[in-house]
Parts: structure tokens; sequence; C-alpha cells
């Protein structure tokens, strides 16, 4: 019993969310691993891009919400979603007509791109802000969660409550489809495998016909997809508030690393090594080993190994350590 | 010598629009902008350091600004006896334990053979490491946060004077720039970027987080400082007669004398950096520098040790963000880690050392004031704007509530603008490199 015990509690409080939250970071490293892959420069503004995504989704939101449409138990966002994906790639195809397209012309070097990048975060932070203002905004509604903490005890029987919320569970689904989608689209559709082509040897993928502006428009329009849809998640499951995806960055960018700039594969798995380590090092161990150990034995602390205001430092420090012993990652990504 | 000229004029534009700002707003609010302007200008100089010279791409000059910052207050504060009778010493003993652990674990990893043994007794000794280092840490923190925490629940500083801060500024930022440029120089440009965001972020949360340190979110206010204060002068009748002498009400003949002395101390840094940078850009280590940087094979193979002077360079270009740091939070009075923003600290100085002109020393100064300027009178400057767009709508008009709110948004908006414009059609800045 007790073990059971533990275990619900480490599975509400440690895996639920680490799946949800890697699931983020995976959607999110995703689309850094892409850019990076195809436009060859680590893209700073992506933070930024996914609060421009759920900031247009939070507003069709609204709107949709003063209709009085509705999903029912759903929340409205995901029908809202669409409308703010369609608005990311408009934002990214005209900021690529209007900036990155200049220096691709000229083959300027990465970090002059990554530069540009800083600017281009600069602007898109300045929109959102202007746009919705740097606040908290609520815009999650129908069913909170699927199963709550008091039903799962009285269904069970055990002392403790397993609560999952709608979001994690949609987080975890859409998260499930969008991956599939895209690497159904990379590996068995034309204009997939002419990305991967131009990713693997531009000169080669050129030689054999490959139109390179269609290849960066499709990336830009995935890229925008998946900022968008990890932007919304992320709101959902959290607020929104452009402030955070601004700090998002860093775990983002640790969880493309670990896994290897460039390998899609590897950017699902660093965003769940980034986020269960996160998790785990933050979260108070006091419950799980009170059930787990003899009552002498309990401990009398929090056992939380490390405040949660030190979670940057977590995915901080695993990208260190990565980067010394394996510096192309877990799964061999490119090393320009 | 048309060069010369331009220059000049640039700088001179500059100092007009400091002084329209005298006579258009206030004195007080140009001074400030002065000031500011030049502790800017230094922090532009450290990282054209690092840029211009060498191409090292920093993006944790937040971090080396912060800890200068931090060194403000713990030279200058006076000591918290009790805290230190409580658990100073413990704290202390802590922190060497902790660093003892990761020099063993250094040590093992070059004394041992690679192999899953190494790893195994790397992780065991890392993880006794820790929880020793937390078992000790922990009371001491208790005790020392326990001391009257509304007024002091920490251990204080030196109390020695606040212009010793400076320098020790420099020396902290060194420090951790030893640190990071040890682990993460050898790595490519993006990761050392990553990497350096990422440092800048853990030295802010330790900030924001080790109470018995800095704090925390309670912040350190009344930081001794090296002008005599306002309200003194106000009532020395020597220095009020002088101004009434001169013509000025003496409230704001004091705050403007105050705002002219840091200017003062500033200014004397400045040159003496500006200087320094001169002479080691023209110096064969200036140049031997320049050489790594446009081609780091060649050099190399000239028998150049690149990645020591990356090292020493990114070393003294963070010393001098800290030094800067250090002198900003002099200038405030206070520490407020929750203040330090990585688009106000880091991305900032970038479009100053971009905007002025990456690889020249007057550049980076020039950038520094000017993109300074713009920051604080785009706010305004919005305003006006969104006044003019809006004065033909009606008053309530919801658009018109949201553009007037929303005006102070656009600094962010136009220092993107202006980074991308410079970018675009002058990528080597107002005064580009020789």
């Amino acid at each position: 019993m007790d073990f059971l015990n533990a275990f619900v509690s480490l599975s509400n409080y440690v895996l639920i969310p680490g799946v949800a939250y890697g699931s983020q970071l995976a959607l999110g490293a995703l689309g850094v691993t892409l850019v990076y892959g195809i436009l060859r420069f680590s893209n700073f503004a992506h933070g930024d891009t996914m609060a421009f995504g759920a900031m247009v989704t939070v507003l069709v939101t609204w709107w949709l919400q003063s209709l009085g449409v509705s999903l029912g138990p759903l929340p409205t966002a995901l029908l809202a979603l669409p409308v703010g994906i369609l608005g990311t790639i408009v934002l990214l195809l005209v900021t690529d007509r209007a900036v990155y397209q200049f220096y691709r012309e000229k083959k300027a070097k990465p970090v002059i791109l990554v530069i540009v990048s800083m600017g281009v975060m600069f602007i898109m932070n300045g929109i959102v802000r202007f746009v919705i203002g740097p606040d908290d905004q609520r815009f999650l509604d129908g069913e909170r969660f699927v199963v709550s903490a008091r039903t799962f005890k009285e269904m069970t029987g055990l002392d403790e409550g397993l609560a999952i919320k709608s979001t994690q569970v949609i987080t975890v689904i859409t998260a499930v489809v969008v991956v599939a989608l895209l690497f159904w689209f990379l590996n068995r559709t034309r204009a997939g495998k002419s990305m991967r082509a131009y990713s693997d040897n531009e000169d080669l993928a050129l030689l054999s016909g490959v139109n390179p502006e269609r290849v960066v428009m499709l990336t830009w329009i995935i890229v925008a997809a998946l900022a968008t849809t990890a932007g919304v998640l992320y709101g959902l499951d959290k607020s929104f508030k452009p402030f955070t995806y601004f700090q998002l960055l860093l775990p983002i960018f640790a969880s493309a690393i670990v896994g290897g700039l460039g390998s899609p594969l590897g950017a699902i798995a660093g965003g769940f090594v980034i986020a269960f380590s996160e998790v785990t090092i933050t979260y108070a161990w006091k419950k799980v080993l009170g059930y787990m150990m003899p009552e002498s034995l309990a401990p009398d602390g929090l056992v939380q190994l490390l405040s949660t205001d030190y979670k940057f430092a977590v995915s901080f420090v695993i990208l260190l350590i990565v980067l010394l012993f394996k510096p192309t990652g877990l799964f061999k990504g490119q090393s320009v | 010598m048309s060069d010369m000229v331009k220059n000049t004029g640039l700088f001179a534009i500059v100092g007009v629009l400091i002084l329209l700002t005298g006579f258009l707003q206030s004195w007080n609010a140009a001074m400030l902008i002065l000031n500011m302007g030049l502790i800017s200008a230094i922090m532009a100089l450290g990282v054209n350091l690092q840029w211009g010279f060498a191409g090292l791409f920093n993006i944790g000059v937040m971090g080396f600004v912060a800890l200068g910052g931090l060194a403000t207050v713990l030279i200058s504060m006076p000591p918290t006896t009790e805290a230190w009778a409580a658990g100073g010493l413990r704290v202390l003993l802590a922190l060497v334990l902790g660093a003892a652990t990761i020099v063993a674990a250094v040590l093992l990893y070059r004394a041992m053979n690679a192999g899953w043994l190494r790893t195994l007794a790397m992780i065991v000794l890392l993880v006794a490491g820790f929880f020793i280092y937390r078992a000790v840490l922990d009371p001491g923190v208790g005790a020392i946060e326990a001391i009257d925490p509304a007024a002091t629940g920490y251990l204080g500083g030196l109390g020695l004077p606040v212009l010793l801060a400076w320098p020790v500024g420099g020396l902290f930022a060194a420090g951790a720039a030893w640190l990071i440029g040890k682990t993460a120089l050898g790595l490519r440009s993006d990761y050392l970027a990553i990497a350096t965001l990422g440092i800048a972020e853990i030295i802010i949360a330790v900030m924001k987080n080790e109470d018995w340190l800095s704090r925390g979110v309670k912040n350190v206010i009344g930081v001794p400082r090296p002008v005599p204060f306002e309200i003194d002068l106000q009532n020395d009748p020597a220095f009020v007669d002088r101004v009434a002498g001169l013509g000025f009400d003496p409230v704001e003949a004091s705050t403007i004398y105050v705002k002219l002395l840091y200017a003062g101390l500033f200014l004397v840094v400045l040159l003496v950096l500006l200087w320094l940078a001169q002479k080691a850009l023209d110096s064969p280590w200036g140049r031997m520098l320049r050489a790594i940087r446009d081609n780091e094979v060649a050099a190399e193979a000239m028998g150049k040790d690149v990645k020591k002077r990356h090292l020493q360079v990114f070393i003294l270009g963070s010393a001098i963000c800290g030094i800067a740091g250090a002198m900003m939070t002099t200038l405030d009075g206070q520490l407020t880690p929750s203040s330090y923003q990585p688009l106000r600290f880091t991305f900032l100085i970038w479009v100053m050392v971009i905007v002025g002109g990456s690889g020249n020393n007057f550049g980076a100064v020039l950038g520094g004031f000017l993109i300074w300027f713009l920051w604080v009178q785009v706010e305004p400057m919005g305003r006006l704007l969104m006044d003019l767009i809006t004065s033909g709508m009606a008053d309530g008009y919801w658009l018109k509530t949201h553009l007037l709110e929303s005006a102070a948004h656009m600094r962010l908006l136009t220092m993107g603008v202006v980074l991308l414009l410079v970018l675009r059609f002058s990528p080597r800045g107002l005064i580009p490199e020789k």
C-alpha cells in the first residue's frame, strides 16, 4: 500500500507534470533544431515566436468566447490554434523576406544571423507587449481535470490523490499527433525528403534540383506551427505571460543541444531529459521517501535538492555536461 | 582627417542631444542620462573587447554586471556581527567544502582511466559532496536569515570605502569569467552564447535566492556613497551661499552637484579604460587577437595560442562589465536583484556595440551614449507619437486607451528596428573598425 501511495505521489508531482512539460519543451526544441538544420543558425527569436503565436491564439479565443462558441469540455483555444498558426506563418514569412533572406543571399556567417535574430527577438517581444501587454492572461476554459484528487482517492481508497489536469492530457496527445505528422512529413513526402537532403548536404541537394527558397519557406511554415502549438500548450498548462516565453529559451536550447542540434529525434529526447531533471531535482521528496522508508528513517526536511528557482541551473548543468563530454549531443547532431 | 571630423561630429551630436534634454526637460534628467550613458559606455567597451577584438559571442553580460553589483554590497555595507556569530563561519565552511568537492571531482576525473568505474566514482563523490555541503550550509543559512530579517538577515559586507568595490567588482566578474572560459570557450560560438546566457541566469537566481548573501528579493538599500548626500549640502551654509551667489535654487543645485560628482568619477574610469583599450588594440597582443578572430586556423598554424588568448580577452572584457556593474549599483545606492533583465542588461549592450561599431573602442563608447539616450527618450517620444495618432479619436474609445497605455512598450520595438537597420545598411556601425 505504501509503495502504491509513494508511486501515486510521485506520478502526481513528478511523472505527469514532467511528461507534459517535456512535450512542450520537445515541441519548442523541434522548432529550434529545424531552423538550425536548414537555415544554420541558432534562432534567439524562437521564444518570442512562441509568445506571438500564443498571443494570436489567445486573442482569437477571447473573440470566440465572446461569441459564445465553445468546445464543451475542451478548451476553446484548440479551436483558435489554427488561426494562431496562420498568423505566425505570416509573421515568420514576412520576417524571412524582410530580414533573413538578405543575409542568406550574402552567405553571411552564422553568428551574424544569430545577432540578426536578436534584433528580431526585440521586435517580436515589442509587438507582443504592445498588443497584449506584459501581464498574465488567462484563456483556459472547459473541464479543469480529467481525474481529480478526490475522485481518485474515492475510487482507489489510497491516501494519496492523483490529479490529472485536462491540459496535461491535451498537451501530450497534441504533442504526439504533431510529432507523428512531422516525422511522416519529413520521412515520407517528397518535400520533407528535400528538406532533409538540404539539411544534410546543401550543395548536393542544390545539384539534385532542390529549390532552396522552397525548402526555407517550408521550414518557416513548420516552425511556425510547432512554435505556436508549443506556446499555446504551455500557456494553457501554466499561464500566458510574454516574459516567461523569453525565459523558456534557455531550457529549449538546452533540449535541442542535449539531443544534438539539427536532429529532430534528439530534440524530443532532449526535451524530456531536461524536463524530468528539472522536475526531479526541484521536487520535495519528503512524501515519497516517507512512504518508502521505515518510519524511523523518514526524513525530517523537505528533501528538496534545489529550490524551484534554480530550475534554470539544472537545465544548464546538464547542457554543460553534455557539451563537455559529448559535444554533438545524444543523437549525433551537426557540429559545424 | 575626415574620419576624425566625422567622429567628433557624431560625439558632438550626442552631446547636443543631452544638452537639449537639459534645456527642454530638466537638467536632472540630462545628468541621469549622462551618468548612465557613461556606465553603458563602459559596459559596451567590455563587450567590444570580447566581440569586436576577438569575436567571442558573450550574451551573459547581465551576470557580470550583477556580480559587480554584489561586490558593492559585500565591500561597502557594514557587517552584521550577530549574523556572523550565528552562522558566518558555518556558511564559509560549507562553501569551502563545496569547492573542495568540485576540485576533488576534477582531480578524480584526471586520475582515473575512462570507464564505468570512473563515472560511478564521480557520481558517488559529487552526490555525497552535495549532501555534506547542504548539511553544513542549511543550518548556518537558517541562523543568519533569522537575525532581524526585516533589516538585515544577511551577512553584510566589510564596511570598506565603496570606491574599493569597483575594482573588486571587476575581480568578481573576472573570477566568474575564468570559470566559464575554462569550460565553455572551446565550444562553437552558438554554444558559448547559450552557455553564457545560462550562467547569467544562474548568477541572478543565486542573488535572488541566497538571502544570507544578498538579501535576495528584499533588496539591499542604503549602500554607502562616495559623494555627499543632497540633504547635507542643502543644510551646509557654505554650499547654499555659493550657489545662491551663482543664482541657483539650492535644492536643485545640490542634486545636480551630486550627479556632477558622480559623472566626474565615472568619466575618470571611462577615460582610463578607454586609454587602456586603445593601447591594447594597437599592441601586438591586439593585432594577434584580430588575426585570430579573422582566421583562427591560420593564426593557430602560426603558433598562436588561440585558447589562451580567448581566455584572456574573455576575462578582461567581463571584468570591465563587472566594474561597470559595481558603478551602477553605487549610483543607484541599492542592489535589487530582480531588476536585472537580460533584455536590458545583455541585449541592449549588444545593440550599443553593434550600432556604435564593433571593433572600434570609440564606436562602442558612442553607441553606449546614443543607445542609452534613445532607450530613455523613446518612451516620451512614443507617448507623443501616440497622442498624435489618437488625437482624432474620441476619448474613452478602446483603441485610444490601448494605444496610449502601450506607448511604454515602444522601447523594445525601437531597439530591434535600430539594430536591424544598422546591421542591414551599415553593418560595421557608426564608427567602423579601421
